[in-house]
């Protein structure tokens, strides 16, 4: 089996976790700029979280032949305080040349606020500006479907190209709203919020897939780094081909990831899936 | 699209592979429920939100996944004024 991660905050897992992911087939790993669990109080810690996502996490996952992607934001959750995100924004244009970057994500909203609006639009506006890809977070729980809704007005008065934003975190309400509008969508496995590995195959199997990507999300909260293989286990006791898994697990990432030109993935040692 | 071989499209292939999981959760649900109302105290608005999606669980309508979220989504539509809490609670707490 082969698989991009395209959705790991790889920040707070332990050297294990990438062992046990390049393991099980992993080629390449993609980690959003999210909360660290508790608010910053400047723009410098900021700057040392981006420097951690461009150069140092790159290196650690190198040491196990994992290449390595980021994406750049202030998160929802710190994007009320304008002043503080207004700083954050004016720092990001310094790291989107790194090499491992992505483009700018992941970006949204958690509480659906006016301020979160707000700093989510401007986030958008640089990557329209600098022709990047765009990585969306959408809210918790009951929040998400407002969230969902919100969200794709504001990328469609922005004029973004939705086969260039991918939005994640899509449930059974969610999912037809994001494909409709014509963006990629991501179903994230977690133990107990956003979807189960069954209900992640139910939608794969009910949507057109071909633009649907699974990811473990995993962080220092409740999740697992190989929520993704697992899922593609689920997908063969349900009678889904060797072909059909890999391109969901493999084939479709790749193609949306590769809209960043300096996207690439590792050799992979195994055989087909 | 992919498409899942036969026999897994069949029911009872899907009975098979699924029916046992779905037997514990549903007597987790009931325990839960049981548990609860034994407690002293009153539902809050996510037990009440709980307890109407059970109604969709048998209606024998599709599609009962989005049909329970949607009932637990804040219905709103403008932004709110501010973030003034970070976590979300499961469940629409005006319902
Ligand atoms: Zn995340």
């Amino acid at each position: 089996m082969r698989y991009i991660e395209p959705h790991a905050h790889m920040v707070s897992r332990t050297t294990d976790d990438y062992t046990a992911m390049v393991t099980a087939g992993c080629v390449a790993v993609c980690e959003p700029a999210f909360w660290a669990g508790f608010d910053r109080c400047s723009v410098d810690g900021f700057r040392d979280y981006f420097r951690q996502l461009t150069e140092i996490e790159p290196r650690r996952a190198a040491r196990y032949g994992l290449p390595h992607f980021s994406w750049l934001c202030i998160n929802p959750k710190e994007s009320e305080d304008l002043g503080l995100a207004e700083d954050v924004l004016s720092i990001i244009p310094e790291f989107l040349d790194k090499p491992n970057v992505l483009g700018i994500g992941e970006i949204g909203l958690n509480k659906n606020s006016r301020n979160e609006v707000k700093i989510f639009e401007r986030h958008v506006q640089i990557a329209v500006e600098h022709d990047r890809l765009i990585l969306v977070h959408t809210p918790h729980l009951e929040d998400k479907l407002k969230g969902t809704k919100l969200i794709l007005d504001i990328l469609r008065n922005a004029g973004v190209r939705p086969g260039r934003t991918l939005i994640d975190h899509v449930e059974e309400h969610t999912v037809r709203h994001v494909l409709d509008a014509g963006h990629w969508a991501g179903i994230t496995l977690y133990p107990e919020s956003k979807a189960t590995p069954a209900r992640a195959i139910d939608m794969v199997e009910q949507y057109a897939a071909e633009r649907l990507w699974l990811n473990s999300a995993c962080d220092w909260g409740h999740s697992d780094p190989l929520a993704v293989p697992k899922t593609a286990l689920e997908m063969r006791r349900r009678g889904h081909s060797a072909t059909a898994i890999d391109a969901l697990i493999y084939g479709n990432p790749l193609r949306f990831l590769s809209q960043y030109s300096g996207f690439k993935v590792a050799d992979h040692v195994g055989g087909s899936v | 699209m992919t498409t899942p071989k036969e026999p897994w499209r069949q029911r009872d292939a899907l009975t098979d592979l699924y029916y046992m999981e779905a037997r514990a959760r549903l007597l987790d649900v009931a325990a839960f429920l049981d548990r609860v109302d034994r407690a002293p105290g009153t539902d809050d608005h996510r037990l009440r939100s709980l307890r109407a999606a059970l109604s969709f669980l048998n209606d024998g309508k599709a599609d009962r996944t989005r049909r329970i979220l949607e009932s637990w989504s804040d219905p709103s539509v403008a932004p709110a004024d501010s973030a003034d809490t970070k976590g979300a609670t499961g469940a629409w707490p005006k319902l």
